[in-house]
């Protein structure tokens, strides 16, 4: 192809065909992709599907809520230095890409017919489905917290909203000399460091405010799940006295009225209570039928996060089975590889055979300071597993510099998937 | 060596623009280059708080990465990163973010007080 006619290619928007030299399909990606679920990682890929994808593809993200609420910093309105609208957004920076946004709720995925059903019951045909749904949390162990009034008294707040500013309200209210008292369910579950991040800001205001009270934390998990010395340490510098770490503590019963959580060895009345119920693939990939770990977790192949059992069907973030870390940066890195995947797939081409991405985890210990967990990840062809790379670690210790880098984590993430 | 891959890498781009080249090994490069957008922003175009990368010159790149890697430059996270990443990629990455347009990138509004 002589050197004009390509530049005229380029020029005309069109895919990129024929380099000199070298041999490429000509075709531009075609197709319908619908994404379900509108948080970090689905809108991530509903962006870098039309970024990398092109004008030829048909995009459409199918989200209940019309706000865009972020998990990653809402931990800081519980410490009181953020409130809940500083991480509120809406949707409307995706407009630019020519993503068709419907905000309704799925009520069936049908993989053999390749269509979903939203409220209101109109099907919509896909040539691929991305399904980003998040967590789902599993009552099977906790019934009594189930229901929307339980959950006015014990809230989980580990989808950020509502029960977020409900939490912290709880802690305005509470007596100096009160106990706040928080379960963390067995791994996995969304933000490994999270609640750690939790008891830290709740510290923090605790000491400036409420200096008498107390924090019993009841861990599932033998010790804690992430960046263990870094949040020992700061407890027992910044919060002495403050934090009662108990692990092996899977909490098996709740008094909701009482606001008593029972373990296998003890009864703990708190005065404010945050339950975190152990937690499963979002409800949009169980009706995909996806959620075949367990029925819990989604197997997927790393190349494409295709399901292993689900065909054309691709999973991403929390809901994905995997040994790494069910962050919001995952989640988008997830999303990208997806996005990628399924732009090489419409065109009849095979996906990159060497994903590699990387994650970066900040958790807050005060207003201020903060601290991280990074690695690279690379894709491991002998195990079919994304695998850390040599050379990741955490923080040597919590800093204000770091605090100001996560800061601007998000605000790049936000950039990054909604804008 | 340092420096003869460097050459080698001059070379080779002499022949092929990056963006098609990463193109051309299915988006590898592109992928890999986007997950540093949460920190760095979309191409390279941080909103603030972060060193810009789109548009930095590839050889300056490639020197950083080196230094994070070495310990010759002190990081509090960028060496995390620069050790898990192999030579060759430091090498894309460079010739990847050098090739992008800069743009201040912006954050969305929050919406506000709730």
């Amino acid at each position: 192809m002589l050197r004009r006619e390509f530049l005229k290619l380029l020029g005309a928007g069109a895919a990129i065909g024929t380099f000199p030299g070298v041999a490429r399909a000509a075709s531009a990606a075609q197709g319908r992709v619908i994404v379900i679920g509108g948080g970090y990682a689905g809108a991530a890929a509903a962006k870098y599907l039309r970024l990398w994808g092109g004008a030829g593809l048909e995009i459409i993200l199918v989200e209940r809520n019309t706000t865009f609420v972020s998990c990653p910093l809402s931990n800081l309105v519980l410490g009181g230095s953020k409130r809940i609208g500083d991480l509120t957004f809406n949707f409307s920076g995706l407009d630019r890409y020519d993503i068709k946004r419907l905000h309704a709720e799925v009520t069936a995925v049908d993989a053999a017919q390749r269509k979903i059903v939203v409220d209101g019951g109109d099907d919509l045909a896909y040539d691929r489905l991305i399904i980003a749904p998040g967590i789902d949390f599993n009552y099977d162990s906790l019934p009594m917290l189930e229901s929307a009034q339980a959950q006015q008294n014990i809230p989980h707040a580990w989808k950020a909203g509502p029960q977020t500013v409900n939490l912290r309200a709880q802690l305005e209210a509470m007596r100096d000399g009160g106990v706040f008292a928080i379960s963390i369910p067995k791994a996995p579950y969304r933000c490994p460091p999270g609640p750690y991040e939790r008891v830290s800001q709740v510290a923090f205001y605790l000491k400036q405010h409420k200096p008498k009270s107390k924090i019993i934390v009841l861990d599932a998990n033998p010790e804690i799940v992430s960046k263990k010395g870094l949040f020992t340490k700061a407890w027992a510098e910044m919060y002495p006295g403050l934090v009662e770490y108990r692990p092996n503590s899977t909490a098996v019963a709740v008094d909701v009225a009482a606001r008593s959580v029972q373990t296998e060895f003890e009864a703990v009345q708190a005065d404010v209570l945050n339950v975190i119920p152990p937690q499963r693939a979002g409800k949009a990939a169980q009706m995909a039928g996806a959620a075949n770990i367990d029925q819990r977790w989604c197997e997927v192949d790393f190349l494409s996060y295709e399901s292993k059992v689900s065909p054309r069907v691709h999973i991403i973030g929390d809901s994905v089975a995997a040994a790494l870390p069910k962050s919001a940066h995952m989640a988008t890195s997830q999303a990208k590889v997806c996005a990628n995947a399924i732009v090489s797939l419409l065109r009849g081409e095979s996906p990159d055979p060497q994903p590699v991405f990387a994650n970066t985890c900040y958790s807050f210990v005060s207003d201020k300071l903060a601290m991280h967990v990074a690695h690279v990840y690379r894709y491991d062809a002998a195990k079919k597993i994304m695998a850390p790379a040599d050379g990741g670690g955490v923080s040597d210790k919590p800093s204000e510099q770091e605090g100001n880098y996560a800061q601007y984590w998000a605000r790049n993430m936000w950039s990054d998937v909604l804008n | 060596m340092r420096v003869k891959s460097l050459n080698a890498w001059l070379a080779l781009a002499c022949l092929a623009l990056p963006a098609l080249s990463s193109a051309e090994s299915g988006g590898h490069i592109r992928v890999l280059a986007a997950s540093c957008a949460a920190c760095h922003g979309t191409d390279g175009n941080s909103v603030g708080g972060t060193p810009v990368l789109a548009g930095l010159d590839r050889t300056h790149f490639i020197l950083q990465m080196q230094a994070f890697r070495s310990g010759e430059r002190s990081s509090t996270v960028m060496h995390h990163h620069a050790k898990g990443l192999t030579p060759d990629e430091i090498e894309q990455l460079a010739g990847y973010f050098s090739a992008q347009p800069r743009s201040i990138g912006t954050s969305p509004l929050p919406l506000g007080a709730l």
